[in-house]
């Protein structure tokens, strides 16, 4: 790994800085391996007053961050600017990902103690943003410390202040919790479709998805959360979203949250449950429960670092064994998982729909990085994403709660309020013939073969695994799921364009997987398996196919690098 | 079509399943079943529209003896599911079931927050102050020094008193009653129902196996009258076999005490009237224990206030008659969007 300089900046000077002649910028430029970002549009702007957002809004690319300092805009610096309406509240930012800070006031209180004048502590604001962007980058700080101890050797207290100011920035970037992938914005530039686009986040994405989803099911959607990072925005958006059916509920914890989505869902609406990596552990046990009930449930789980409370912030996909595995029992249940802000939609309406059609709980795993990173998304037509009518149970001839489908196995949904069908669930072992309690031995064993069957039947129900990048067979296959997506493709499309004889294969169905998966692996003569995660997927491929697929794993939080796959792939082809 | 079919009174026993129960023969929940069947004949409320959630326990398995919808979940998390339940249809006339351990350890937290969201189901605690279903060990509500499997010294910790737990916790209805007041449990029942919100109703309860006993001191039909006072709004708070003692303001007039009218120139005018809408007066007799004072048992508070369900669907439909939907195609195009035209 190369690393260059950090920071280098341009400044240029300045005269009155609320004017639009007068702003002054400086924009950081770095990167510790050879990127191919086309043009040089920054990520992120920090606007420290309407002018400076007037001159350089326009170079930020569509879902780029901006990080304003509101107490700058004023009404009379917001007219100084040349804008007729406040560009915060106006929709001038609605394209790009907005994060607004009281700077003055956050670094005017870091300097309190330094015994500066309040003109000089004003001026420690551009450290307080750079401090920020130490933390938003995971850059070091100490180069910077340096140099201001160099800079201002002969005024401590002015030094003093400004490494307050910039510790400040990273302390507030480290407390508040700012979302991974804000600064994580990637612009394919290449092979861009005619049609209607917007920016979408991976959380935006999910929640238009489970209202689609719901809305092709007939149901109306119960959102059961408490908050979390990074899931906490999904509860945000649905809660606007309530005009198509949606309520939502804040629960108390984790476990109410999981507990009222099942209620819900009992009931008759989409049950959906939100949360991150530790708040789907303390919902394990209630998940049991739907899963023995089989009745509808979407748990959104958006991975982050762990474990335990783990690196919040950072991104991560460690939560694949939790999902497959993670529950007391025999308790198989469909897992999807998104690879692109964009395919967050599909996969949400892949959940609703197998939760619906299947009556089961399904975990829909997403991340930090693909929750929060915008992408350009060409917007589908919602029109072309085929119905899955759900048909409640009303006719009382030969009813139990537990009759199946003789094709999909799920059992029948009769819902409170339907006349003649009263009956009960719950979390004993039900009789497969009557749906009454059951402690035989033989019917448990039929009751958790069938559960089994039920789930593993979706394979038939899913398409075939199909290769993103390469031939259907060859020498090497990289394996992926997930947000490592992008990564992947484009280092295997670097190796094959350099010749290399290698293929991407991407899984969005974790939980069965498509049925001819481990026929398509066979094709190859090795198998590489990046996750960020110590090693997840590719046990479950080498228990299921028992296939010699290598590790490589990243636990660092941060997106793999293009560069790091190529070098793994180079030595598997030549080696 | 319009076939009109004459319908037929509901009575105690059309409530009751046909699953054999299995409570321990003598148990206290075999007398609050009844009431409870007794209580919806009353009220002639439909099987259809009846759901009883509860949590885990021996008074958990009270759904499937019942012949309404009815959903035995985990351990405390009850009144969770059944506020998803009731804000997914509000039309749903739902009762939780849940015992002493369910309500007040594990799922405290549940308890604590659906009782103070005010959301409207009918509470309802079995107290018998012991962990039955696992055999014997002592409860949050087990009385300081209870010897059981997991306390063979004695239990070191202090009890919580339901009712002022709950008042606590913002509780806007809550009443007590015992298993075998059979005359009395019925009334207490029909007026958590008519509360709207969340109706929190203490029903001690005998476990003949575990803590055999353990109330008979105010509830044994020898001492009932002495030991305990039904309290009823309006009316003075008088009790005893011959109506005498009741309760009035202590010496300081910060709390009560128990007196006798005719004595030490009591009389009738100096016996607090009970008033269902006085908090702090519910909250005193709530706390009332043995053998210092009476238990009380009735309707302790009843001050309604907006059910929380309710409140959610007002603004469901403010917010869908403000702002309709439109198609999911405008959903996915709300706010900026870009057109790439062919060849750019």
């Amino acid at each position: 790994m190369t690393s260059r300089p950090f920071p280098t900046f341009q400044p240029k000077s300045g005269r009155r800085r609320d004017t639009t002649f007068g702003v002054s910028a400086f924009q950081i430029n770095f990167a510790s391996y050879d990127i191919q970002t086309p043009g040089d549009d920054p990520d992120v702007l920090v606007a420290m007053n309407p002018a400076a957002l007037k001159v350089h809004l326009k170079d930020v690319p569509k879902g780029g961050t901006v990080i304003v300092n509101v107490d700058a805009f004023t009404d009379r610096n917001v007219a100084r600017a040349g804008y007729t309406a406040n560009p915060l509240e106006d929709g001038t930012l609605d394209n790009h990902i907005t994060i607004e800070v009281e700077i003055n006031k956050l670094t005017n209180a870091a300097v309190a103690d330094c015994g500066v004048s309040s003109k000089e502590a004003t001026r420690c604001k551009n450290f307080w943003a750079l401090g920020l962007m130490c933390w938003m980058y995971n850059r070091d700080r100490q180069p910077t410390v340096d140099w201001v101890n160099t800079r201002f050797a002969k005024v401590p207290n002015i030094a003093a202040a400004n490494i307050a100011a910039l510790n400040a920035g990273h302390a507030y970037g480290e407390t508040v919790e700012l979302p991974s992938g804000v600064e994580a914005y990637v612009v394919p530039k290449a092979n861009v479709q005619p049609g209607v686009y917007r920016a979408v986040t991976g959380t935006e994405a999910v929640a238009w998805g489970l209202v689609t989803g719901a809305h092709k099911a007939g149901l109306n959607l119960f959102l059961g959360s408490y908050p979390i990072t990074p899931a906490s925005a999904l509860l945000h958006t649905l809660t606007n979203l309530k005009q198509y059916g949606v309520t939502t509920f804040q629960a108390e914890d984790e476990i109410a949250a999981v507990c009222s989505a099942i209620g819900a869902a009992y009931a008759g609406n989409l049950g959906v449950t939100s949360s991150s990596g530790p708040g789907v552990a303390l919902k394990t046990e209630a998940i049991g429960l739907a899963l023995v009930t089989e009745l509808p449930l979407v748990i959104v789980n958006v991975q982050r670092g762990g474990p335990s409370t783990g690196l919040p912030t950072k991104t991560e996909q460690s939560d694949l064994n939790q999902a497959v595995f993670g529950r007391n029992a025999d308790t198989p249940l469909p897992v999807v998982a998104s690879c692109t802000a964009g395919d967050c939609y599909e996969t949400a309406i892949e959940a609703v729909r197998l939760a619906t059609k299947y009556m089961t709980p399904v975990i829909l795993l997403t991340d930090g990085y693909l929750a929060n990173a915008a992408e350009p998304w060409q917007i589908p037509d919602a029109d072309d994403v085929p119905e899955f009518k759900v048909e409640f149970r009303t006719d009382p001839e030969g009813f139990h709660p537990y009759l199946r489908d003789e094709k999909t196995l799920a059992r029948n949904w009769a819902i409170p309020g339907t006349p003649g069908l009263m009956h009960r669930i719950g979390g004993i072992e039900k009789d497969y013939d009557s749906g009454h309690i059951s402690y035989d031995s033989a019917n448990h064993h039929r009751m958790t073969k069938v559960r089994a069957a039920k789930i593993d039947g979706i394979a038939d129900d899913i398409p075939e695994q199909k290769v993103a990048l390469g031939k259907d067979k060859g020498r090497l296959a990289v394996v992926g799921w997930g947000s490592t997506f992008g990564a992947i493709n484009q280092a295997v499309g670097r190796c094959i364009k350099g010749g290399m004889d290698v293929s991407h294969i991407h899984i969005r169905h974790i939980h069965p997987f498509p049925k001819n998966l481990g026929d398509l692996l066979a094709g190859f003569d090795k198998i590489m398996v990046p996750e960020m995660n110590n090693g997840q997927l590719v046990n479950v491929l080498r228990a299921k196919y028992l296939v010699a697929a290598e590790s490589i794993t990243q636990i660092s939080g941060q997106p793999f690098k293009v560069s790091t796959l190529e070098k793994e792939i180079r030595s598997r082809v030549e080696g | 079509m319009n076939v009109e079919t004459p319908i037929e009174a509901l009575k105690p026993n059309d409530y009751a399943s046909d699953q054999e129960v299995r409570w321990c023969p003598g148990c206290g929940d075999y007398a609050i079943i009844k009431g409870v069947h007794r209580t919806l004949a009353d009220l002639q409320i439909p099987l259809e529209k009846l759901v009883f959630f509860s949590g885990i326990g021996c008074a958990a398995r009270f759904p499937y003896y019942m012949a309404s919808y009815g959903f035995h979940t985990i351990h405390g998390r009850a009144p969770a599911l059944a506020t998803g339940a009731k804000l997914a249809n509000p039309d749903l006339d739902i009762w939780v079931v849940m015992g002493d351990g369910d309500a007040l350890s594990i799922g405290g937290n549940h308890t604590m927050h659906a009782i103070r969201r005010n959301v409207d189901l009918n509470l309802l605690l079995f107290n018998n102050e012991i962990y039955g279903l696992t055999k014997g060990q002592y409860s949050p509500t087990s009385k300081l020094g209870t010897r059981s499997p997991s306390t063979p010294q004695g239990s070191v910790d202090s009890p919580v008193t339901a009712l002022t737990f709950a008042l606590g916790v913002g509780a806007r209805f809550v009443a007590r009653t015992f298993d075998t007041n059979q005359k009395h449990m019925p009334g207490v029942l029909k007026a958590a129902h008519a509360h709207k919100g969340a109706s929190f109703v203490e029903i001690i309860q005998n476990c003949i196996v575990y803590n055999d006993g353990a109330f008979d001191g105010w509830t044994d039909k020898s001492v009932v009258d002495d030991n305990t006072i039904t309290v009823e709004d309006g009316k003075p708070l008088l009790f005893g076999k011959e109506n005498k003692k009741g309760i009035a303001k202590s010496l300081d007039g910060f709390g009560i005490r128990v007196v006798t009218v005719g004595d030490d120139g009591i009389t009738e005018d100096d016996i607090l009237v009970h008033d269902e809408k006085n908090k702090i007066l519910a909250t005193m007799l709530a706390d009332m224990k043995q053998p210092e004072f009476p238990v009380a048992l009735g309707v302790l508070y009843n001050n309604p206030g907006t059910a929380y369900d309710a409140a959610v669907h007002n603004q469901l439909s403010e917010i869908r008659e403000k702002t309709p939907a439109g198609s999911l195609n405008d959903m996915l195009r709300r706010g900026r969007t870009w057109t790439v035209s062919e060849g750019s």
